[in-house]
């Protein structure tokens, strides 16, 4: 399986998390640590023979605490770096991720969905939303989250988090699901798209020629934390005004816009489609990236659109952003499905059809 | 005529014009000064990556001129392994106290000894969690009070210490483990010694070197510098017996 994969014009039939895996050697990750978990374990199977081949880093970890802390290690240096991961084993992560925050280090987190709380089971969710976006780790902070709905948004977007990890010096979770991890579909693995991000003034290299660089969390001053804050969250707006992306079909007309992201946006836009054949006004908003949210473009389509429906694999966790941008001005509905595959097309158009008052 | 001259100087290694600022009689002072004269010896100071760890070990970076990076609590060597496998050609240490290196990062510091991972650890062994305000751990030797083993550390209640050294020398990945004493001119010597072999192991890249430093607090033991380094000696070094426990490069 693994050798198949190589840089390449063509279509190549893959798994998401192989997909996911040779896209991040193919965007220049330098070292790779990792612990298994199911349902994303394919990825530290394949990075140990590839790095290996490619005389980079490959560590199998003793745990998922030690295996972020290699990362943030590996990171100081200014190096590409990642880990891969699942729920219950991404929340043994979140003191680490709180300290990439507050030291502004380009880490890397694949965080492939199952079923929780707790061990929980290997069915695909997206009961981990809220664990990405608001964070699990102490203290007030944001990491930028991409979610991919194909496998080929799982090579483009796993480069995109290497290169806006690295832009803004800040932590980058790639939040897949188990059935993206799982499924196979036809990708292409082009050129890494974008451009290396200079660190040279702030990398671990050595005192060489200059004094001592530290890189903490530490603030012993109240006053000194403040103003670090301060700094730290007009970056997240910087971030918020760039990097905001989002997929948006027939909106302009529609009565109803469902709100979905990762494999449920599959279904609801077929389900979508299926609506507007029968005449219904029937739109969808997918966002891309989860922090930014969309929340501007929904405020927008709140002034002239009745309704949304949050179609999730969990108990409503998007829908407190979408409620949070809509603002009261237009109702905002539920279709979830608690743990395994997402609400079918024909539950999604059941819904739709009820709403519609059908 | 004779000329006077001034032999002893503040190391390069140090950062200018810092002061330390650990209690009066801590042999935190010492062992840092230790560790930035040996990086001057060995020429090591501009290709070093030191890694700070959480308690009184924390401030390392405030008194070292050398690139830092401050780990969580317990998590200095899983740091160290990230920046040595990124980078193999820096240097790379960690500077921990007993707390974090064999409590709350005893699976990241074992670990790191199995895999042979070409770093060095520091550790500071002073039976007590200072910067916390002196409680009881991994290291606080049967029968000591601290403030939650008020009534001195039983076996019933809260298990053994550990030796740290000796177990760090069972790990095959281990290429030198060593306790030194700072207690006395002679000992502190032979503690720079052991720090300097390790950094030299290190260089030569033959795996993973350890040196745990036997040290005070007098605040939190409540005893004066001079009582402090007693203690050193009569309590804590027969039970932590100083001594060389791995060195591969030595002859049998």
């Amino acid at each position: 399986m693994t050798e198949c994969l190589t840089k390449t014009s063509k279509k190549v039939l893959t798994k998401g998390n192989y997909a996911i895996a040779n896209a991040a050697v193919l965007a220049g990750c330098e070292c790779y640590f990792g612990y298994p978990i199911t349902p994303q374990s394919e990825i530290g199977e394949f990075m140990s023979g590839k790095m290996q081949e490619l005389k980079r880093a490959y560590v199998s970890a003793e745990s998922e605490l030690a295996a972020i802390n290699m990362v943030l290690g590996a990171c100081a240096t200014g190096a590409k770096a990642m880990t891969s991961s699942s729920s219950c084993a991404v929340a043994l992560m979140q003191e680490a991720l709180s300290y990439a925050a507050s030291d502004e280090l380009p880490i890397v987190l694949v965080s492939v969905m199952r079923g929780g709380p707790g061990l929980g089971n290997i069915y695909p969710s997206q009961g981990d939303y809220n664990q990405a976006t608001i964070g699990g780790g102490n203290g007030d902070y944001k990491m930028i989250v991409l979610a991919p709905a194909t496998v080929q948004e799982c090579v483009d977007l796993t480069y995109k988090a290497f290169y806006l990890a690295h832009k803004y010096k800040n932590p980058t979770v790639l939040l897949a699901d188990g059935l993206l991890g799982q499924m196979m579909e036809p990708v292409e693995f082009k050129e890494y798209p974008y451009p290396e991000v200079d660190n040279s003034d702030w990398a671990l290299t050595g005192a060489k020629n200059r004094p001592g660089r530290i890189i903490r969390s530490y603030a012993p001053s109240a006053d000194n934390q403040c103003e670090f804050l301060n700094k730290l969250h007009a970056k997240y707006k910087l971030i918020e005004e760039n990097e905001t992306e989002w997929e948006e079909i027939n909106t302009e007309d529609a009565d109803i816009i469902l709100v979905s992201f990762g494999s449920p946006a599959r279904n609801a836009k077929s389900a979508m489609k299926e609506c507007r054949k029968l005449g219904l006004k029937v739109g969808l908003l997918r966002p891309i990236t989860l922090f930014p949210f969309p929340s501007k473009r929904i405020a927008e389509l709140a002034e002239k659109t009745k309704k949304f429906i949050s179609v999730e694999i969990n108990m409503g966790q998007m829908i407190r952003d979408i409620k949070l941008a809509v603002n009261g001005k237009a109702q905002v509905e539920l279709l979830n499905r608690p743990v395994g595959n997402p609400p079918s097309v024909e539950e999604i158009v059941e819904k739709i059809k009820k709403e519609s008052g059908v | 005529m004779t000329t006077l001259t001034q032999t002893f100087k503040i190391p390069e290694s140090i950062k200018k014009g810092s002061k330390f600022s650990f209690c009066p009689g801590c042999d935190h002072g010492v062992a840092v000064r230790l560790v930035a004269e040996v990086l001057d010896e060995l020429g090591l100071r501009e290709k070093t990556i030191a890694v700070a760890s959480i308690g009184c070990s924390v401030t390392l970076y405030d008194f070292l001129e050398v690139d830092s990076l401050e780990a969580p609590h317990g998590r200095a060597l899983a740091e160290a392994t990230g920046i040595k496998r990124a980078r193999p050609d820096k240097f790379v240490f960690t500077y921990q106290g007993d707390g974090d290196f064999a409590s709350i990062g005893m699976a990241e510091s074992m670990h790191c000894a199995l895999r042979g991972e070409n770093v060095t650890a520091i550790c500071i062994n002073n039976t007590t969690y200072g910067m916390t305000g002196g409680q009881l751990g991994p290291t606080t030797l049967i029968g000591q009070v601290t403030t939650t083993s008020p009534t001195g550390r039983n076996v019933e209640y809260y298990g053994y210490p550990i030796k740290i050294a000796e177990h760090i020398a069972l790990c095959d990945g281990t290429a030198y483990s060593a306790r030194v004493s700072l207690d006395t001119v002679p000992n502190i010597r032979k503690a720079k010694a052991a720090i300097k072999k390790a950094f030299e192991i290190q260089q030569q890249g033959l795996g993973f070197s350890f040196v745990e430093i036997l040290a005070t607090c007098p605040t939190n033991w409540k005893k004066s510098p001079q009582k402090a380094h007693e203690r050193v000696r009569e309590e804590m070094m027969p039970i932590y017996k100083p001594g060389i426990y791995k060195d591969i490069t030595a002859n049998n």
